[in-house]
């Protein structure tokens, strides 16, 4: 089961309102390649798992995913909270604001809702570790372009310490592999 | 958030961090004794810095993980997002 910490992974910091930036960053809370998606493919891809290790590192994984996705929010909600309305226009973020004022919800850059077919569970843990281990490259990805995108370095700050756990996670999808093949190596398939 | 609680909150982030990297390492790398007791000092470290920050600002958990202070503490505000660093 789980439970919340009352704080953030990460000190998150703003340096001001910015809702054009605030509309592309909420890409990494229900965009494809965002928190969201990693952490409910992690979460639901463990029950099939058949070692101790990839349960672990599939659930250590999908919870870290979750505290990031509140830290994704974190500067969301900063980057708009103080946003006026014509900051708002002018960011191109009204469609946003019509439906969800300066709530979060979940859509990618452009707009579009979060879907379950971002994500696949496809029970093989073979198939499924390279999934996550593509997921995790594709977000190290989103991390980086937002960086080149953005112009407060304060947030950059923020997107670098999530990029640089992208990397680690990747690492550890890929060590989870091996041990999976050497497993499949050692037993008797008849 | 004063200063002083800022501050011992960041002390506790940092410390946690910690822990959860050496947690995703171990997941891998089980036999690895000099991992396992830095993961061991860090967890008893965290238990003695929330222990402190509980007593003075109240719970980081619920769900009968720490207790609270009267009346029930975990309502209160700032919530992590609204914290500024």
């Amino acid at each position: 089961m789980w439970v919340y910490e009352k704080k953030l992974e990460y000190p998150v910091r703003v340096s001001g309102p910015n809702p054009r930036l605030a509309k592309t960053i909420i890409t990494q809370y229900g965009g494809p390649d965002g928190e969201l998606a990693a952490s409910l493919r992690y979460l639901t891809q463990r029950y099939s798992m058949p070692l101790g290790q990839a349960k672990a590192v599939l659930t250590d994984i999908g919870t870290e995913e979750l505290a990031h996705m509140e830290i994704v929010a974190t500067l969301v909600y900063n980057l708009i909270r103080d946003a006026s309305i014509q900051q708002i226009r002018a960011a191109g973020m009204d469609d946003y604001y019509a439906d969800h004022d300066k709530a979060l919800y979940f859509v990618n850059a452009a707009g579009a809702p979060w879907t379950a077919t971002y994500i696949q569970s496809k029970g093989d843990p073979v198939t499924d570790l390279h999934e996550d281990m593509a997921a995790e490259q594709k977000a190290r990805s989103t991390y980086e372009y937002l960086i080149q995108l953005s112009d407060d370095p304060l947030v950059t700050e923020t997107l670098s310490f999530l990029r640089e756990r992208e990397v680690v996670h990747y690492q550890r999808f890929g060590e989870m592999l091996q041990l999976v093949y050497e497993w499949q190596g050692s037993r008797h398939i008849f | 958030m004063m200063p002083e609680q800022a501050q011992l909150l960041t002390q506790i982030m940092a410390l946690e961090f910690t822990a959860v990297d050496l947690n995703l390492y171990l997941d891998t790398h089980p036999d690895d004794q000099r991992a396992l007791m830095d993961y061991n000092s860090a967890a008893q470290e965290l238990a003695m810095l929330k222990d402190q920050y509980q007593r003075r600002y109240g719970p980081l958990t619920n769900y009968g993980y720490a207790p609270s202070q009267y009346p029930w503490a975990w309502v209160n505000d700032p919530w992590p997002w609204e914290v500024s660093f």
